[in-house]
């Protein structure tokens, strides 16, 4: 059996497309390097959408990314089913997409922030997250300057009652985001954006603080295999 | 040929940590009497041509679908002169 191939999108600006293909490609799946300006998904089975500055965050995170010529194919792919999972920089494209509700604005406290932080799972219904435990804590790396969640009060009364929050900050609120959301998913649970970076997690060899961004992986692999 | 001017803000409700940086720098730098600061972005689009109803409505577009996102931002538009 072939293995699965899950693509990962380069834009001009994004820093983490190594990691994540190298991510992806330790959890046993083939990493497909996808490029912005091409009208092509390569029939990929998922899309890893990394972090980074797409478009140097020109007129606002994301903004620009949103429609470019690979997102014109990835819009209509996702609303289909095609998971895909967009961290930091991706969690932003996806919500200026509309494929995730909510905006990602200016953190708090202004700083842009770099550590390692707590985050407490809140669903493994995603086709992202199956191979965590609900209510487990794990630890990522964050950094991002543009990373507080917010929602229009209907919106995030809905996130909550649909258990649409996947991820929570634990152990305090580094960006002010609204009921401590570090990541949400999309009605169908196909579609997650978070701001930590589980791609920076899944190797002791790096100095990573945990490797619990494996998971992320083993998950999605585990779906494929079994769709 | 026409000045076309967006203005876009975060909406109200939404927090802006950066108009409140600024706001606290004025007292220090000897500014009296401002309650509070609100930051915000200024496009001036140059048209090829009058700013009539057709080109503002164009113009509505854009804002709606590029120059401001509509989940947090609120956007005004007004011609120059």
């Amino acid at each position: 059996m072939s293995a699965a191939r899950v693509g990962v999108v380069t834009f001009p600006g994004t820093l983490d497309d190594q990691d994540a293909a190298r991510a992806v490609r330790l959890a046993g799946a083939e990493a497909v390097p996808l490029w912005h300006a091409d009208h092509d998904l390569k029939g990929v089975d998922a899309v890893f959408l990394p972090g980074g500055f797409s478009y140097g965050d020109y007129l606002r995170c994301g903004a620009i990314s949103r429609f470019s010529p690979l997102m014109t194919e990835l819009i209509p792919a996702a609303q289909a089913g095609l998971p895909v999972l967009g961290t930091c920089n991706g969690f932003q494209i996806l919500c200026e997409a509309h494929l995730l509700p909510g905006a990602l604005t200016r953190n708090e406290g202004l700083h842009y922030i770099c550590r390692d932080q707590r985050i407490r799972v809140e669903s493994t219904r995603t086709a992202w997250t199956t191979d965590f435990t609900d209510g487990q804590e794990i630890v990522l790396p964050i950094k991002h300057g543009e990373g507080r969640y917010v929602a229009d009060a209907d919106t995030l009364a809905a996130l909550e009652s649909e258990g649409r929050v996947v991820f929570r900050y634990a152990g305090g609120n580094p960006n002010g985001s609204l009921n401590d959301i570090a990541g949400i998913t999309n009605e169908a649970g196909n579609i997650v954006g978070l701001m930590p970076h589980p791609e920076h997690a899944v190797e002791d060899l790096t100095g990573a603080p945990s490797v619990d961004g494996r998971h992320f992986f083993t998950s999605i692999l585990k779906r494929l295999v079994n769709a | 040929m026409a000045r076309v001017i967006v203005d876009v803000m975060l909406k109200p409700e939404i927090l802006d940590p950066q108009g409140q940086a600024i706001a606290r720098a004025l007292p220090r730098l000897g500014f009296s009497g401002v309650a509070g600061v609100r930051q915000g972005k200024r496009f001036e689009l140059e048209l090829d041509g009058p700013a009539d109803e057709a080109a503002l409505s164009e113009v509505r577009k854009m804002a709606e679908t590029l120059l401001a996102n509509t989940v947090i931002e609120d956007f005004t538009i007004h011609v120059e002169r």
